[in-house]
């Protein structure tokens, strides 16, 4: 039995990274997993794939190069254009029946995740949500650790008797990779049998969002976030003068957000954007485990809190214990200082 | 025509205790609530019920005291509800939980057809997002996710067009019965029982459903039919940071020598 198991298992190789587009504009997750599944890939000896599926689409597969992949199987036709769950997965659930991988990854998106859970129930294997992260055990099977219980635990989660492994990576979890210019790599170019008069649910509409609320806190290298401690809509003027300095945006907690000081967009936190940035500066935040599990993978974080037993300081790599509407005023006016005397120190040294 | 929610009790996760020794979660004393997304499936529910008469049917798989659950979804108006449990069902992941589900509803859709499920867009202790997705694929139901706004329903057309929520940006989406849709709490604000409708509903039974009714093949289900299984739980690390300054008495100074160590140590570029 343990045979046929491992004669099972064997017939599946190499990773598969789904490269997820709206309109043709890749989801940046894509790449993240790309950097991530070159790891895996090379750990287990095997070519890392990338999933192109749309319409006029091929050069995301060369920009998939760029970002690791070996090569790309590509599934380019009119049907694609926008993303329907029923042609979507037929697509991928052909490819994964021909092809065989190991491993199969995706953003943990609103498509993603809509994708991902039908592909794993057409295909009858494990699936493994927000994995936080990944790695290879000594018998080639994928480790797969994950928050839950809004945060409060981690989880490895193993799917060591089946194939593909399949798990989803929140955006912004892992770190890009280094895009390679001009790095090349095989197409594989594949038709779907996919019909358009089979296909029932219709798109009506795409709306985006941006010109609404321009500011991507999920994108941003730079973010000061406020809470409950901020007292009041007015006053994130200050925190909008410290990001301002830095080059970067005004995140916020979702007291903050329920109390109607900050639209829902800016919320950090499991039920709001997971953030990466250079640097996070958390104010008047408690640090609740929801919104932790938001903001932990920051660079550096920085809690500025009059409570010294608050747990954000658990998090923290700097803090300081004070008044916010004292300590934030001061850390822009430092800032403004220093950059006032950059451009002397810059004559200086050339002279 | 029969709508059906699934709503699934939970433990409240913002009082979730981690023990310092086992570092295991301490179950005992945490109260149970509805997943709150689910609140919002079942107010669409009622509120389809409302507009277009369709009669309203609650789906819960846990252990017996999920019943709780289910009797206040009865008491807000919910015309039957049906408590799947059985010990062969538990140790489930999302593919053996959708696959209980999708047969519970298979089962009803015998007795009246079923035209729209509506389940949460996740739960806040398994926090997936897989089980809607997983019941809709084995049905063969058009998938719905994230939905935000009922924008029409046209029980005459057996259609439904709906808005989805998404990063930055929305979707119109048009559909033909049956579907299943996954909402976000954007969609509605969920109503309160009225004491008369509480009152009639200590009246009304919750249904169980054992594997005796479902009659399905237990390899398909609970921990034998669950591809994942948790090999080790344990608590997030965190390392503790350091305090700057004396930011009560000088919160000028503690801020200096903030941003001058941010500076020296090249994280920030001025
Ligand atoms: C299912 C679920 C999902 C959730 N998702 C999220 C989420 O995505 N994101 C999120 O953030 N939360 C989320 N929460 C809420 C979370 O549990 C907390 O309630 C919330 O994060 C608290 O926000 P806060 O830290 O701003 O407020 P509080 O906890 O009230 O903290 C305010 C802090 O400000 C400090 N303070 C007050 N005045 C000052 C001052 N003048 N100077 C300095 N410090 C001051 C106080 O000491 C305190 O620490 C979720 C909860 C649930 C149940
Ligand atoms: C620490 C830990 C980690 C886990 N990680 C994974 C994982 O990565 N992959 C995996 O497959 N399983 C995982 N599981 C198992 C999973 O939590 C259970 O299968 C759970 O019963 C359903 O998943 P969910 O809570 O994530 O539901 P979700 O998929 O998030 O739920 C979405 C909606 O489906 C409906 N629904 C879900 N469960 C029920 C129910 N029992 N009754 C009625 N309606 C319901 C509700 O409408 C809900 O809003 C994990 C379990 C633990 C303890």
């Amino acid at each position: 039995e343990a045979r046929a198991l491992a004669e099972k298992l064997a017939a599946y190789r190499g990773v598969w990274v789904f490269v997820e587009q709206t309109e043709g504009e890749p989801a940046r997750v894509s790449w993240e997993l790309m950097g991530k599944g070159r790891e895996l890939a090379d750990t287990l000896g095997v070519p890392l794939s990338a999933v192109v599926v749309g319409s006029r689409v091929e050069e995301l597969c060369y920009e998939s190069f760029c970002y690791g992949a070996d090569q790309a199987y590509l599934v380019d036709e009119p049907v694609f254009r926008h993303y329907r769950t029923e042609a979507y997965l037929k697509a991928v659930c052909r490819m994964i029946d021909d092809y065989r991988p190991e491993i199969v990854l995706m953003g943990a998106t609103g498509l993603g995740r809509d994708l991902a859970g039908a592909v794993a129930t057409v295909v009858g294997t494990g699936l493994t949500a927000d994995c936080t992260g990944l790695g290879i055990d000594d018998k080639r099977n994928l480790m797969q650790t994950r928050p839950a219980f809004g945060g409060n635990i981690m989880a490895t989660i193993m799917c060591d008797r089946f194939r593909p492994q399949m798990a989803t990576v929140r955006p912004h979890v892992m770190p890009l990779p280094e895009r390679v210019a001009g790095s090349s790599g095989t197409v594989i170019r594949l038709r779907s049998k996919v019909r358009e008069e089979d296909i029932l649910t219709k798109v009506l509409e795409i709306v985006s969002d941006r010109n609404k609320d321009q500011v991507d806190v999920a994108g941003a290298e730079f973010i000061v976030s406020g809470g409950r401690g901020m007292m009041g809509k007015e006053n994130f003027v200050l925190l909008q003068e410290l990001a301002d300095e830095l080059g970067g945006v005004v995140g916020a907690s979702r007291s903050a957000v329920d109390a109607g000081w900050m639209p829902h967009e800016r919320q950090v936190g499991q039920t709001g954007k997971t953030v990466r940035p250079k640097i996070y500066i958390a104010c008047g935040i408690s640090g609740a485990i929801q919104h932790l599990v938001g903001m932990q993978d920051s660079d550096v974080i920085i809690a500025i809190n009059r409570d010294p037993e608050a747990p954000i300081f658990e998090v923290a790599h700097l803090g300081i214990v004070g008044d916010l509407f004292q300590v934030v005023p001061a850390l822009t006016e430092r800032l403004r200082s220093l950059k006032q005397k950059a451009p002397e120190t810059a004559v200086c040294s050339n002279g | 025509m029969l709508v059906v929610v699934c709503i699934k009790q939970v433990p409240d996760t913002t009082q979730v205790q981690i023990d310092p020794v086992t570092n295991t979660l301490i179950r005992e004393g945490i109260p149970f609530i509805v997943n709150p997304y689910d609140a919002h499936a079942l107010e669409e529910a009622l509120r389809l019920k409302d507009r277009f008469g369709f009669r309203v049917a609650a789906l819960s798989m846990g252990p017996p005291n999920a019943e709780a659950t289910l009797k206040k979804a009865l008491a807000l108006g919910v015309d039957q509800a049906i408590l799947l449990s059985d010990r062969v069902f538990g140790g489930a992941d999302t593919l053996a939980t959708s696959r209980v589900l999708s047969e519970a509803i298979a089962r009803l859709n015998r007795q009246e057809k079923v035209g729209i499920v509506i389940c949460g867009k996740q739960t806040i202790d398994g926090d997936t997002a897989q089980v809607g997705p997983g019941i809709a694929t084995r049905l063969g139901y058009t998938q719905l996710t994230l939905v935000d706004r009922v924008e029409k329903l046209d029980p005459l057309q057996d259609r439904i067009t709906v808005r989805r929520k998404l990063e930055g940006r929305h979707e119109m989406v048009d559909a033909p019965l049956p579907v299943l849709l996954t909402v976000v709490r954007e969609l509605n604000r969920p109503r309160y029982p009225t004491v008369p409708m509480r009152l009639e509903s200590e009246e009304a039974t919750v249904q169980v459903w054992s594997n005796q009714e479902l009659q399905l093949d237990q390899e398909g289900i609970g921990l034998k039919g669950s591809p994942t299984w948790v090999s080790r739980i344990f608590s997030p690390e965190r390392q503790k940071g350091e305090i700057v300054g004396d930011g009560a008495a000088d919160p000028a100074g503690a801020a200096k020598l903030l941003i001058d160590k941010l500076v020296s140590s090249d994280l920030l570029v001025v």
